[in-house]
């Protein structure tokens, strides 16, 4: 189950932000943005995200995934297309070969939502 | 009070393998050394070839194999006998290399060898054709293989590993009458979603095509990178 290992990989990227924060502030979500074109099931990605952060500094942080399709780009018909992953990736209308992404290979740490005393003054 | 915040991060969810990767990509660099990820399903045939191909270029280029498997020495051993050194990484339960753990081969290169001597490093990477494409370990070019025996329709099920490759060795190709395979359409298929990798049929058996290999690895030896998948490449980190 290779999300255990882009959880590990995650929690690492994390682990670098946190760390250069000066006050290490309470993580309470993690937004990523996964590509429908990458290897990582979003499922078993929460799933591993759950399990590997229990007693980390990542600890009740919720992670939230927000899945992009794959969409090519045809030069030769100049439009975007969606190919069928499985089936079919090259160009519905003059089958030109998909060598041009614009979206679906995302695997992204959007942005995190965290928590912080303010000091009463 | 708990005040909530927002930070953007906008980074790649792989930053610090890529980060691992990069590191390693310096010291190959620093040492003059061209590295090449071979990367495959389990039994497509990188050990056979690293075989053939350490036995074909060994008086040629100093070459140094590191090996990830994920128990046992067998691939290492088998390999040894080439007298080309072949540092395993046992990588336990992980489904595929990453940078860290290239990292600690590269360290016992640097520790048991003078790591300037060597011209190539091939890394052999886990058995699976879904991860190693997604963990970039520092190599220059990436090399997949798929033997006639997966089928026709593997690129299209795996389309990462295909769409990543610089170089595909479609492998086993004395097999391909008897498993009803053909092998033309296995090529559209990875065309279908990578045009421009180089494309190398096959046999360790015969020996057919593995002089296209050899020249192919020359040529990257040459290049310090795959001189067609440049672009390529710089495409797809524009993409993340």
């Amino acid at each position: 189950m290779h999300e255990t290992d882009m959880t590990k990989a995650l929690i690492l990227t994390m682990r670098d932000w946190w760390e250069s924060q000066p006050d290490r502030p309470r993580i309470t979500n993690v937004h990523l943005i996964v590509g429908e074109f990458t290897c990582v099931e979003p499922a078993s990605l929460q799933f591993a995200f759950e399990v590997q952060t229990r007693n980390t500094f990542l600890e009740g942080a919720a992670l939230v995934i927000q899945e992009t399709p794959l969409i090519a780009f045809c030069h030769p018909c100049q439009q975007d297309y969606r190919p069928e992953i499985g089936i079919q990736y090259t160009c519905p209308t003059c089958r030109s070969p998909m060598d041009d992404i614009r979206s679906g290979r995302e695997l992204k740490i959007d942005r995190i939502e965290y928590e912080e005393h303010e000091l009463c003054t | 009070m708990h005040m909530t915040h927002d930070a953007v991060l906008g980074i790649n969810l792989l930053h610090a393998n890529q980060e691992g990767a990069d590191h390693n990509r310096a010291h190959f660099d620093a040492w003059g050394i061209t590295c090449l990820n071979l990367m495959s399903s389990p039994g497509a045939g990188k050990t056979s070839l690293l075989e053939k191909t350490l036995a074909a270029l060994r008086s040629h280029l100093q070459m140094a194999v590191i090996e990830g498997d994920m128990t046992t020495e067998l691939d290492a051993d088998r390999l040894r006998q080439y007298g080309v050194p072949v540092i395993a990484i046992n990588t336990g339960r992980s489904c595929h290399l990453d940078s860290r753990m290239v990292a600690g081969g590269i360290h016992r290169l640097e520790q048991e060898y003078d790591p300037t001597q060597f011209d190539l490093v091939l890394v052999e990477n886990v058995g699976n054709l879904v991860c190693p494409a997604e963990f970039e370990v520092g190599e220059h070019a990436k090399v997949a293989l798929l033997s006639v025996t997966e089928g026709e329709d593997k690129p299209l099920k795996y389309p990462i590993m295909f769409q990543e490759a610089d170089c595909l060795l479609i492998t086993k190709l004395d097999l391909a009458p008897y498993v009803d395979v053909q092998v033309e359409r296995i090529i559209a298929n990875v065309r279908q979603i990578n045009p421009t990798v180089t494309i190398i049929p096959v046999s360790t058996k015969t020996g057919e095509g593995l002089d296209t290999w050899f020249d192919w690895v020359r040529q990257c030896r040459q290049a310090g990178r795959s001189p067609a998948a440049h672009d390529h490449t710089q495409a797809l980190l524009e993409q993340v």
